[in-house]
């Protein structure tokens, strides 16, 4: 379930990227930078975040495993 | 001497010093030189993968496409780039890695051509690999004479660019010929550290003298206030298209093809290495783009700066530099711009004599006729001939190096859908591959004849980019020359699928 709802976060973000709605809003944030760099700077956090979740709910650990099975055969 | 070329030329000799070191340690194997015998740990991993694929494309060129196209370049690169490169180390380099780690892979070439059981597709993708990885190359060789002439007075007083571009290709083939992966590696990850750092610092400096950030974002809004959102402001800044927008998503794909990037994937240790490199790499690009980006923009609003056209716009991010920091820190910062061209071109240099050596030299019993040490040189002057091919193309060439970048990225990421499919689909056979890499080299080269000369070119003035419509055709050309071609052995897919013989209707499917 974990696992699913890692990768349905995955698609839901990749369409977060299209922000329409800050398309023509050149407004600054504390005059300072504009409200659409800073949309896309909280877009880059939340993909760190997002790969936390895949590497916790989705670890291809059964390619490490048959790595390991393998050694031990040598 | 100029004091900012005397701190260039300490620099250089210092990341040539890494080089001589690595050749100490090195363990004088093909495994240590090629793939650092598989040993690489998580914090070098993530500065090797990260310098590797940050190139000058994130520093000079982000900046200059911001000069004229405003803050929007961010999120159409960087933070896409922040969420779908990890997913790819992710879903596509941990599988690669095992694969190398079971067959001692160590190129692309070699994995797919066993994958398909084709001789002729490994001799196309090698010839199409390189022919992609010349523009990139191109990148780094041109900013280099961009840097050191910016520095040295401009244009019209300063070294010309092609001393710039002959010098950093000289240094980065000395420090990759001396100490292979490894020394690539630690070459890496050093002048990661130096560009983020130094980058920070130009960022601080370059605002600080332009009376703080408030100040000169407010300079910008009063002047340009369309480099501030997507939209534009008629027909002199038309903008950019949501349609523009989506498709360049495809364009990091690119990093699922990257020669140098499968040998980096084949480094780590162990497959829990990436774990580091997946978290961390979002911040990592956002602490590289966003201050170049925003000083392309502030730059606008300077009156020190004259109007920079076309490629020219390449060099603002120095002239920023150089108008606005002492000597002292403009040689600093420049060595910082250098080394994020030279992290890349190492890795690209070294992809390139691996692919010579294993996929041409020893796959076609070359090796028989030649002793190891003829092999190294022959792989020496074969990268050695693509750089001179480089740098000639980079003395006739007056390209932006955004827009450079973005034909050579369009074409590795054209070539996507070849990894997924012998990743992940079983019935994918040698005919779907070929099928797939030769529309790419037909649609690429016909995309490219159209609109290398058009600024912003989009596919029959759609607003799409040729990218998406390579991405799309490559994955048609996969499925049907797949679909019309005889399933692949049941050897093949025990060898590569051993999760399990799959049943027949998953075969046909």
């Amino acid at each position: 379930m974990k696992k699913t709802l890692s990768y349905v976060g995955l698609i839901v973000l990749y369409f977060l990227h299209q922000d329409f709605w800050f398309w023509n809003d050149g407004t600054l944030v504390f005059g300072v930078l504009p409200v659409g760099l800073v949309y896309h700077l909280g877009f880059c956090v939340a993909a760190s975040l997002l790969l936390l979740s895949l590497i916790r709910n989705a670890w291809p650990d059964h390619l490490q495993v048959r790595e390991e099975g393998e050694d031990s055969k040598e | 001497m100029n004091l900012s070329l005397l701190i260039i030329i300490i620099y250089l000799l210092l990341v040539l010093g890494l080089g001589f070191w690595a050749n100490l340690l090195l363990k004088k194997t093909g495994e240590d030189y090629f793939v650092a015998s598989r040993t690489i740990g998580p914090f070098l991993l993530l500065m090797s993968l990260f310098g590797t694929n940050m190139t000058t494309f994130a520093i000079l060129g982000s900046s200059g496409e911001a000069y004229h196209e405003g803050i929007g370049v961010f999120g159409l690169m960087a933070s896409i780039s922040a969420l779908v490169m990890p997913c790819i180390f992710f879903f596509v380099g941990t599988r690669v890695w095992a694969l190398g780690k079971r067959f001692g892979y160590l190129t692309q070439v070699q994995y797919f051509r066993e994958r398909w059981g084709s001789d002729r597709l490994g001799l196309l993708l090698f010839a199409v690999l390189i022919a992609l990885l010349v523009p990139y190359l191109l990148i780094g060789v041109m900013a280099g004479g961009i840097i050191i002439q910016n520095l040295t007075g401009g244009p019209a007083e300063g070294l010309p660019q092609w001393i710039g571009s002959v010098g950093i290709s000289g240094v980065v083939l000395g420090y990759v010929f001396l100490g292979g992966l490894r020394g690539t590696a630690w070459a890496n990850a050093f002048q990661t550290l130096v560009f983020m750092t130094l980058g920070a610092l130009a960022f601080f400096a370059v605002v600080n003298d332009l009376g703080g950030l408030r100040t000169a974002m407010g300079a910008v809004a009063e002047k340009f206030p369309h480099l501030l959102h997507r939209a534009g402001d008629g027909d002199a800044h038309p903008g950019m298209s949501p349609w523009l927008f989506l498709s360049y998503t495809f364009t990091p794909l690119s990093v699922g093809m990257f020669p140098h990037m499968f040998m980096h994937w084949l480094t780590a240790r162990r497959m829990e290495t990436f774990r580091t490199t997946l978290v961390f790499y979002p911040f990592c690009i956002a602490a590289v783009w966003l201050p170049s980006v925003l000083l392309g923009v502030i730059a606008t609003a300077d009156p020190a700066i004259p109007f920079l056209e076309g490629a020219r716009s390449n060099s603002v991010l120095i002239l920023l530099i150089s108008n606005h920091a002492s000597p002292l820190l403009a040689g600093l910062l420049g060595a910082g711009v250098l080394a994020a061209a030279m992290s890349s071109l190492d890795s690209q240099f070294l992809s390139a004599g691996t692919m010579f050596t294993h996929d041409i030299v020893i796959h076609y019993k070359f090796h028989d006729r030649l002793d190891e040490k003829t092999q190294v040189r022959l792989g020496r002057a074969f990268v050695s001939l693509i750089v001179v091919i480089t740098l000639l193309l980079s003395f006739f060439t007056e390209r932006s190096i955004f827009n450079l970048a973005v034909w050579s990225f369009a074409g590795f990421a054209g070539l996507f859908p070849v990894i997924v499919a012998a990743l992940f689909w079983k019935r994918s056979t040698r005919y779907g591959a070929l099928s797939s890499v030769l529309t790419v080299a037909i649609f690429w080269t016909y995309l490219f004849l159209q609109g290398w000369e058009t600024r912003g070119y989009t596919v029959g003035g759609t607003g799409i980019m040729p990218v998406a419509v390579l991405v799309l055709a490559s994955a048609v050309g996969m499925i049907v020359g797949s679909l019309l071609s005889s399933p692949p052995s049941d050897a093949t897919l025990k060898k590569f699928f051993p999760g399990g013989k799959p049943s027949a209707a998953e075969v046909k499917t």
